[in-house]
């Protein structure tokens, strides 16, 4: 088993919907967010393309903040997925320096909190919320080790990219060009 | 062209513009980690030497402060923790691959021997404070010595330190070593922070520490012979940090564009002066010059290179801590 997503940058409008809808679903706190869409401009005026990146946590698969964790608290579970316990969590940062992608955060109450792949939805079938409100249908969830499923047939067929590969973190949500 | 910007609010003080999760707490801890590291170096280094008597305020005086000094740091540490209550946690496990981790279990180790080592000199302690007509510190001494004298369990511990004192002083040297190398090497575990993520800093911070070090002792001492052993130590010391940072700088210029950057935030950049000017320039080079002169013979308060080495140390991990976390991959 090895959970990762695919995000279809064509399809994407940068509507929010995956931020809200995360935030909904895992009681984010105010003013914190568990993923989040940046907006990139690239080319010179007029020749201008604009495309959105729905970005959050990578699970990636070298995990600098799971190695640097000095208590246990991050750790990788089944399919791959990065989370944080927080009774172990003593919140001295040590992960938020070592993620290059900025995808944890102090939770109010002191511990690190973030993108857990919705794992309470995954285990019931269900697909992580962002990917199951999203309107264009431009996100895909599944598991890499299955050869038949649609992320491992869409990552064959199609071009894509990952945020910061030269950090050599394995990251596991895949761009679809 | 490129740009990048934010759709849905991401308003995280501590993440944005830059990651700010770290300040001065523990730039301050990484400073006295270093110094305790270095005091205690020259301590055990010198009784293991044989120069007990010779050099009493290294190895006899100096240690005294180490506890104090780590005691300072681990409270820093702890209050820079968010999740305070579950500190403990550190403690319930090893983990091999993680700086942070070692550091716990060698601070822990490394504050039970400092406090030791000087229990088990208290008659020399005694007699060096009374040489020099202090007594305000004699309830002190007396009561570690009742304690020594009529409870069972310290005076078996002392006593044992007391007699395999030089295969504690070992373990002791050892232990400095990775305290001194660790505070270097906690920052460079973090490869998002190009700045941080370079073998030197290890070395460095280690060379750095032991100058504190070797600068405390020269600064209290006052014993002519260990001044000027330390002066000259110190002198060497700096002259090598010179070059690791020269090194380090050259290392970070042939690297990826962002190891690019992180190098021109000291070569132009937003901590040019602080790095150039305060760190090298009053802190090590300023003070080279002030040891060089006072050993051929001129009249220089030692109490002033060594202010300078101290503060030049912590004005160095301030700027290696901020520094750090401005030099990042782009989101």
């Amino acid at each position: 088993m090895r959970y990762a997503m695919a995000i279809d940058v064509n399809k994407c409008v940068g509507c929010g919907d995956c931020v809200v809808a995360c935030q909904t679903e895992n009681n984010v706190p105010i003013g914190y967010s568990r993923d989040w869409i940046i907006e990139i401009t690239k080319g010179k005026y007029p020749d201008l393309m604009m495309h959105f990146e729905s970005q959050r946590c990578n699970h990636c698969e070298d995990t600098p903040c799971v190695r640097t964790c000095p208590t246990g608290a991050s750790f990788i579970d089944e399919g791959g997925i990065v989370k944080v316990e927080h009774d172990e969590c003593i919140g001295c940062g040590a992960c938020i320096e070592a993620c290059p992608y900025d995808a944890r955060y102090f939770h109010p109450d002191g511990y690190v909190d973030k993108c857990t792949f919705c794992d309470h939805r995954v285990k019931e079938g269900l697909d992580p919320a962002c990917v199951s409100v999203c309107p264009t249908y431009c996100m895909y969830f599944g598991d890499l080790d299955d050869p038949d499923s649609e992320i491992s047939k869409l990552l064959n067929s199609r071009e894509w990219y990952t945020l910061i590969p030269e950090a050599g973190t394995k990251p596991q949500i895949f761009y679809l060009k | 062209m490129e740009e990048r910007l934010f759709q849905t609010t991401r308003d995280i003080e501590f993440l944005y513009p830059h990651v700010h999760v770290w300040g001065w707490p523990i730039a301050t801890y990484l400073f006295l980690g270093g110094l305790a590291a270095g005091i205690l170096l020259f301590a055990t280094l010198y009784y293991l030497k044989g120069k007990e008597d010779d050099m009493p305020f290294t190895v006899k005086i100096a240690p005294i402060f180490t506890f104090i000094i780590i005691v300072i740091g681990l409270l820093l540490l702890v209050y820079d923790l968010h999740h305070k209550l579950y500190v403990w946690q550190l403690f319930t496990t090893f983990r091999i691959k993680s700086p942070m981790s070692w550091g716990a279990w060698t601070l822990v180790a490394v504050s039970i021997f400092s406090l030791l080592w000087p229990l088990s000199y208290i008659d020399d302690i005694e007699k060096y404070l009374h040489e020099r007509g202090w007594r305000r510190l004699d309830n002190i001494t007396k009561f570690i010595r009742d304690l020594e004298h009529n409870w069972v369990i310290p005076r078996f511990i002392i006593l044992t330190f007391r007699k395999y004192r030089t295969f504690f002083a070992y373990i002791l040297l050892f232990l400095s070593i990775i305290l001194g190398i660790y505070t270097g090497i906690l920052l460079s575990a973090f490869n998002a922070h190009p700045l941080w993520n370079n073998p030197i800093l290890g070395p460095l911070f280690l060379t750095s520490g032991v100058s504190t070090g070797s600068a405390f002792v020269m600064w209290l001492s006052n014993n002519k012979k260990e001044r000027k052993l330390m002066s000259t130590i110190d002198m060497a010391l700096i002259a090598i940090e010179l070059f690791l940072i020269i090194h380090m700088i050259m290392g970070l210029q042939a690297g990826p564009e962002v190891y690019k950057q992180a190098a021109n935030l000291f070569l132009g950049g937003e901590f040019t002066v602080w790095f150039w000017v305060l760190f090298v320039g009053m802190g090590l080079v300023l003070p080279f010059i002030l040891e060089a002169l006072e050993l051929k013979g001129y009249h220089i308060p030692p109490a002033l290179p060594a202010l300078l080495v101290l503060i030049g140390g912590f004005i160095f991990r301030m700027i290696m801590v901020y520094a750090g976390q401005m030099s990042e991959y782009p989101f």
